[in-house]
């Protein structure tokens, strides 16, 4: 069984113990090494990892990453703070009920974004098949005639997690299989510094193990009913045939057939194409009248056009979220008759829509976005008016 | 209510009325088309509480009274009853309900009381003016095509009707405009319209008028227009539209009505907009590159490959090479019905004029677009 080092990235065709050169004992064997190609790479609790790196003397220290005090959530806790429960997306408060003794640290979203660049820079000198999710993970695909180097993908990203920790100074875990979707839950099992894989010889008996809402698209709401139905692991779901999963769950159950097989043909696109921008913030305290949640979309307007400035796009649907104080979601939208990505053209729309829908309740966040995206050229054609 | 009409004139009249009820109502009165039978004439009514419709046809013999009835239902059912038939409309038997009898077919339809109806009141109209069918329809043709859809520009949302002055001459004008072209159409002010204030009429109930000026006849009727600055009536024969007015101030518009561009483009109008049409095939983004007697229209599209075609004009001004967006200039073009266009351009971002050689009665005003 083919193995590698991830010290130094050194390939053994058979099984060892130890790595021949470098005699470490970080060693990934699989059967399937060799062949398999389709890696998910995750940063290890990035914006906190970025943090630390650029002040050492929190090194040792629980530091947690998003804004502190009333309604703030966690954007991320290291692993220091994770012993003590801290978790992302959980509300500011209560991580700090667990963890009292943590540093919070605002976020710096252009820092973060500028270190996602180089990470992908270097993701980019492997493969041009990089598709990112976020900032911090991304879909490599390393097949043979796509990779730019004719290396096993396992050791092309060995190579990438060392490089990544020593040029950038963060870690990542990879997730190595034949399909996102695999990749994916690889990357998630082992971290931080984590390495897995998972061939096609063990994928259904490795899935079956797992509980239904390790399955991406399975959320709270449909992992609850899946256990209520009595079907508590991935296991269960694997003897259902398609049309019973299609009955229960809708189209979905066709997707979901496929993937508790192990089966996924979404295939590794770089230019995934942005369908929509959107920006949205929640209130210390719920807010009602109209001219309270108006003034907020100003704010929010003028970072949406920031981003479309930066993305150099632009959108003719104007969507406008609301989330109730009993967290009932509602979206509104309207259609320009051109693309914009001018803020008060934004601000305009979205508060004709908000008219509309003040009055009756309270709310705890509101958000504009743009969708129907265009390139920025097509926006906002000059106008008679205009000053 | 009891009467019987023939199926012709109950259509046309309920055509008047019928197009201004929302399918979607909140409040269903507003559904219904109100009938009240009266001094041997039957009124209808419908409103969307914005616009308000009478449209009287004479009946014989009719048993007065009023009722209302489901608008497009009854619209619907006359629309498919024969040709020449005789309509029996009655409502003395049960209040709730009307029937329909032609032929051998009955209807029963749910009514509403007609006391329940909302009526708009106009107040006081202090100004009054009479126009020819065919002025408001050129007033109106030659300008609604650039009313603003955006809400959020709502005093762009219909046509801005006042009184102006065309060196010294008094003049009622029309004025329409999106931001990205406007169109002005101006006619001698008529007696009665001088010290009007401007104000803009809706979209819609542009439109509801201009389908009344579709009736047989209509251009040559005079149309009585009064209005005061929340309020506007047209009078239109037996036909009575009531409306709100958009409360808003246009914009000066004077101001973006270039003066002194000098590269004058004239050319044939009709060949021009075929041109246009068949370039913007390929993107709606049409550039003109115009030299000494001729232009080049080309349109580039990353997905669907380029379009070029060459048209002899008459030009003898620096060459100019300027963007428009297609749809712009052919809505113009479609309202120029001489055969010669003149187009003042300045350069290739200010805005440029476009009228019809032979008419300068309508101006039409447009931004270019960056190609």
């Amino acid at each position: 069984m083919p193995a590698l080092c991830r010290d130094c990235a050194h390939w053994h065709e058979g099984g060892v113990g130890r790595c021949v050169t470098c005699d470490s004992e970080r060693l990934v064997a699989h059967a399937e090494l060799a062949a398999l190609a389709i890696a998910h790479i995750d940063c290890d609790a990035f914006y906190a990892a970025v943090e630390k790196r650029d002040n050492p003397s929190l090194k040792d220290k629980p530091v947690i990453v998003g804004h502190e005090g009333g309604r703030g959530v966690v954007l991320t806790a290291c692993y220091v703070a994770r012993k003590f429960g801290p978790r992302s997306a959980m509300p500011m408060y209560r991580a700090l009920e667990m963890c009292p003794h943590a540093v919070v640290v605002r976020p710096d979203m252009a820092k973060y974004r500028s270190v996602s660049n180089e990470i992908r820079a270097l993701f980019v000198q492997a493969t041009p098949l990089v598709e990112p999710l976020s900032l911090d993970e991304a879909y490599l695909d390393l097949s043979p005639g796509v990779r730019r180097f004719n290396h096993p993908p396992a050791l092309l990203l060995a190579r990438l997690q060392r490089a990544v920790e020593d040029r950038v100074g963060v870690t990542v875990t990879v997730g190595l299989s034949y399909n996102k979707f695999l990749a994916k839950l690889g990357s998630g099992l082992q971290k931080p510094r984590g390495f897995t894989v998972i061939g096609r010889a063990e994928a259904k008996a490795f899935l079956a193990k797992l509980p239904v809402d390790a399955i991406h698209g399975v959320g709270a709401a449909t992992a609850r009913r899946m256990v209520e139905a009595g079907l508590t692991t991935i296991a269960d779901l694997q003897v259902l045939p398609e049309d019973d999963l299609v009955a229960r769950f809708g189209t979905f159950g066709r997707r979901l057939a496929r993937l508790v097989q192990g089966e996924d043909s979404r295939s590794v696109s770089p230019h995934r194409e942005t369908k929509s921008v959107s920006t949205e913030s929640t209130f210390a305290r719920d807010l009602s009248s109209y001219d309270a949640l108006a003034a907020e979309l100003t704010d929010l307007a003028q970072h949406l056009a920031q981003r479309l400035e930066r993305a150099q796009l632009a959108g003719r649907t104007i969507v406008l979220k609301l989330k109730t104080g009993d967290f009932k979601n509602l979206t509104r939208q309207t259609r320009l008759a051109h693309p914009t990505r001018r803020a008060d053209v934004i601000v305009d729309a979205a508060r004709i829509l908000l008219r509309r829908e003040v009055g009756r309740r309270t709310y705890r966040l509101i958000g504009v976005g743009v969708t129907d995206i265009v390139p920025a050229d097509e926006a906002d054609p000059p106008d008679l008016f205009a000053n | 209510m009891k009467l019987t009409i023939e199926r012709a004139a109950l259509l046309r009249t309920l055509g008047h009325v019928q197009s201004v009820v929302e399918r979607r109502n909140t409040i269903p009165i507003l559904s219904n088309v109100l009938l009240r039978a009266e001094d041997g004439r039957l009124a209808l009514s419908a409103t969307d509480m914005d616009i308000e419709i009478v449209a009287r046809t004479p009946v014989e013999g009719a048993n007065s009274g009023a009722t209302t009835a489901p608008a497009h239902t009854l619209y619907d059912i006359v629309r498919k009853l024969r040709e020449g038939a005789q309509i029996e409309l009655d409502s003395t038997h049960d209040k709730g309900q009307m029937v329909l009898r032609s032929g051998r077919s009955t209807f029963t339809l749910t009514c509403l009381p007609p006391e329940d109806y909302p009526l708009m009141s106009t107040g006081e109209l202090a100004h009054a003016f009479t126009i020819t069918g065919a002025e408001l329809k050129r007033l109106i043709d030659r300008t609604r095509f650039a009313i603003s859809t955006e809400e959020t520009r709502y005093y762009l949302n219909g046509i801005y009707l006042h009184a102006a002055r065309n060196n010294e001459v008094p003049m009622l004008r029309a004025v329409a405009t999106d931001g990205h072209r406007l169109a002005r159409m101006e006619i001698p002010l008529p007696e009665g319209a001088s010290g009007m204030p401007g104000v803009i009429v809706p979209r819609k109930t542009v439109g509801e008028v201009r389908k009344l000026l579709d009736a047989d006849g209509a251009a040559e009727q005079d149309i009585v227009i009064s209005l005061s600055d929340t309020k506007i009536r047209f009078v239109m024969g037996d036909t009575v539209l009531n409306s709100k007015l958009i409360d808003g101030t246009f914009p000066d518009y004077d101001r973006v009505i270039p003066s002194g561009n000098d590269k004058i483009l004239e050319l044939e109008s009709k060949p021009f907009a075929e041109a246009v049409d068949r370039v913007s095939t390929i993107s709606r983004a049409v550039k003109l590159v115009i030299e000494r007697g001729s232009v080049n229209l080309s349109a580039t599209s990353p997905e669907h490959g380029t379009a070029s075609e060459e048209l002899e004009v008459r030009y003898n001004a620096a060459p100019l090479e300027v963007g428009f967006n297609a749809r712009y200039l052919l809505d113009i073009a479609a309202q120029i019905e001489g055969e010669g266009a003149r187009i003042a351009l300045a350069d290739a971002a200010s805005p440029a004029v476009m009228q019809d050689a032979a008419d300068s009665s309508a101006i039409y005003v447009l931004m270019p677009m960056r190609v």
